[in-house]
């Protein structure tokens, strides 16, 4: 065990993937000689060269255009988006395009990508450096969809998401990118993709949250433990596919549950979460299931602590479905 | 060549002068054996494909209009820059199409039972029902899977090549696209990309004039599409499209360039439109006959068949054999495609996705299934 940040845990799951297959690529916008303006790629491109890491002009749409005609080859490309924000000008080519190649010709070709990209709130970064656009590729079939929230995890997820045959995006909690340190398993370490964790076992309610913001669920839980309430905490890790029997377990047990992301509410992947939980634990059901989340605003600059569903929040949503 | 301008108006006609039309095969049918890169042999099998091309796209229209299939676009007078592009190409190499180049797939082997099966979407489609008519890919012949978003193959096109470097095969990939995606962003990145990285690529623009109703015109001040290449610091070249052996000698041209590790080619294909856009078109509504006139008489068929009886390759009745021969391709290829199912296997709506389909579409296909046990109407349109 090594103790990590998550960029140096990515930037480990890369370097061991790398000398695995040589068919790994990684390719974006200062990745290469730089190694990346958060440093995840450091190094890369003198172990393995510039063919295999890739300084790309800056235009994301052709980062991931390019990276699927690697992918249809046979390469495994690892695209980096630099910001999550950055990533629309791509969107035609990952929606219609990555998502679509294997049903549209009826399996014939395939393109297996990671694209990696930072995500999240927090940084004082304003509407462009600080957004959570995960709901959008969830709601696109073909694409699967992680969020580590610690080091352990981003390494083991990423190395899932390089092996795995359908293209993923992998967003990173930029938030904690240094700050949430951890043990981390030296040499291959998997973690296979559609499992959530519980993280802290309760039985007086459920939150659910993933990425950057299991961090304030679990500072909300530690002080909600300090009242007497047993909050049950999952971290869902992989969004699609989504563990359901594990969020539909706990919600039986406890009867109540509170969903955390900082996203936008509306048509966030909370509702889809809470939706679940109704088609499946209706009889179970305590408390309405409740959602603390970004609001319907764009990202903000200055009231960004009011816009993020920081642990205060998620502490009065725990004892308000909990005294429900 | 390419002195510098001064700045103002740009002087009218340097381009064309820069990136002359070039071609082959002249008015009386003879050609210049230096320019001529094709064998009588291989020249008279493209014509044959040629004409199997347009049997093709005219009985699918047919079939459109008899209600039979629901759509069709197909490439009547643009056959020289499919064939003569696809001919020039090594086994190996890869094609990105846009949406014309139906007889490159059936050059690559794909059988016409099989691609009519796709414009059918009948349970004899390869691509499982799940793309409209005309979508169609061919893995063991390379060619990738069509979509409707204009040029969204051309950054695409780059990364395969790209990869091929990589892995250090000799693979060229050669990506179509009409002019108007010379308007779109990924037509930009892709050249772009292309450009810096030197990648083995060729970028066959089918300047056919028309993207649906919109004229070249309203797409692009340059005056050629070709003259685009400069900015990227790549090769261009301009080509009568209509002209099989201009575009295939041009199209050897490029490979070579590619292979030897010279970079992309943008080579623009000057053709035209002389069908409407697709079946859901009529061009009455956008453009007059006496533009259209013209250029049928600038048919690539008959021009190459001129080629070929200059070469006495073709007498008299040959043409009216293989049109007949094509037909009954054609024909029984129909016949071959009608005779499958109508629809794939419902299950087969999930299929494809992702390598394992998740809980959601297992839950789903058994939701579609209990559904139509209880109510047929909702395997139907009515």
């Amino acid at each position: 065990m090594a103790i990590m940040n998550i960029i140096q845990a990515v930037n480990d799951a890369l370097r061991l993937e790398m000398r695995r297959d040589p068919g790994v690529v990684v390719l974006g916008e200062d990745v290469g000689r730089f190694g990346g303006v958060f440093r995840a790629s450091q190094g890369l491109q003198e172990e393995f060269g510039k063919e295999r890491v890739i300084d790309t002009p800056l235009a994301e749409s052709a980062v991931i255009g390019t990276a699927l005609g690697m992918a249809l080859y046979g390469l495994k490309p690892v695209p980096e988006i630099q910001f999550a924000d950055f990533i629309f000008p791509a969107m035609d080519q990952i929606l219609n395009e990555v998502a679509k190649f294997r049903y549209r010709s009826g399996g014939q070709f395939t393109c297996p990508m990671v694209i990696r990209t930072p995500y999240g709130g927090g940084i004082r970064g304003g509407h462009y450096h600080s957004q959570s656009p995960e709901a959008h590729f969830i709601h696109t079939a073909g694409l699967k969809v992680v969020v580590p929230s610690n080091p352990a995890d981003a390494k083991g997820l990423l190395t899932a998401a390089i092996r795995d045959p359908d293209p993923v995006l992998f967003f990173e909690p930029k938030r904690v990118y240094r700050a949430a340190k951890g043990e981390v398993p030296e040499g291959e370490h998997v973690v296979p993709i559609g499992k959530a964790k519980v993280t802290r076992e309760g039985s007086h309610v459920t939150v659910i949250a993933w990425g950057a913001m299991w961090h304030e669920a679990d500072q909300a839980a530690a002080e909600a433990a300090a009242t007497g309430i047993e909050v049950e905490l999952l971290d869902l890790r992989s969004l699609q596919p989504l563990d359901v029997d594990a969020i539909a377990g706990s919600v039986r047990k406890t009867g109540r549950a509170v969903v955390v992301h900082e996203a936008p509410r509306t048509c966030g992947f909370g509702a889809e979460i809470s939706a679940l939980i109704q088609e499946r634990c209706f009889l179970h059901l305590e408390a309405p299931v409740t959602r603390v989340t970004g609001f319907d605003t764009p990202f903000p600059y200055t009231l960004e602590n009011e816009y993020l569903p920081r642990a205060p929040r998620i502490l009065k949503a725990i004892r308000e479905v909990v005294a429900f | 060549m390419r002195s510098v301008q001064a700045i103002g108006d740009p002087e009218v006609g340097r381009w064309e002068r820069d990136f002359p039309l070039r071609t082959v095969i002249r008015e009386d049918g003879s050609a210049d054996p230096a320019e001529v890169t094709l064998s009588d042999d291989r020249a008279l099998d493209l014509y044959r494909w040629m004409v199997l091309s347009r049997e093709l796209d005219e009985r699918m229209v047919q079939l459109q209009r008899q209600g039979r299939i629901a759509f069709y676009i197909g490439a009547i007078g643009e056959e020289a820059t499919v064939l003569g592009t696809v001919a020039a190409l090594a086994d190996q190499d890869w094609l990105f199409p846009s949406y014309r180049e139906h007889s490159a797939v059936l050059f690559r082997g794909m059988p016409l039972a099989t691609f009519v099966c796709d414009l059918l979407g009948n349970a004899g489609d390869l691509m499982l029902g799940h793309q409209m008519p005309c979508h169609e890919a061919w893995a063991p012949g390379h060619f990738v899977s069509i979509s409707a978003p204009i040029a969204t193959q051309v950054p695409q096109a780059v990364g395969a090549a790209w990869a091929a470097r990589i892995r250090g095969d000799d693979m060229v990939s050669l990506t179509w696209f009409g002019d108007g995606a010379t308007s779109s962003s990924d037509f930009h990145t892709g050249a772009n990309f292309a450009g810096v990285h030197k990648i083995p690529v060729i970028l066959v623009c089918r300047n056919n004039g028309w993207a649906i109703s919109v004229p070249l015109g309203l797409q692009t001040a340059s005056e050629t599409i070709a003259q685009k290449a400069v900015a990227y610091g790549i090769h261009g070249e301009r080509v009568d499209g209509n002209d099989l052996l201009a575009v295939h000698a041009a199209t050897l041209r490029a490979r070579e360039r590619a292979s030897a590790g010279r970079g992309p080619t943008l080579l623009e294909c000057v053709t035209y439109r002389v069908e409407g856009h697709s079946t859901s078109d009529d061009p009455r509504a956008y453009r007059g006959t006496d533009e259209v006139e013209p250029w049928r008489a600038k048919d690539p068929i008959r021009r190459l068949g001129r080629y070929l009886r200059w070469r006495k390759r073709l007498a008299g009745g040959d043409t009216d054999a293989f049109r007949a021969e094509a037909r009954e391709k054609v024909r029984r290829a129909v016949e071959e495609a009608e005779a499958f199912a109508p629809k794939p296997a419902l299950e087969t709506l999930f299929e494809g996705v992702y390598a394992e389909p998740l809980w959601q579409q297992q839950e789903q296909l058994d939701e579609i299934r209990a559904a139509i046990a209880a109510d047929p109407r909702a395997a139907s349109a009515r």
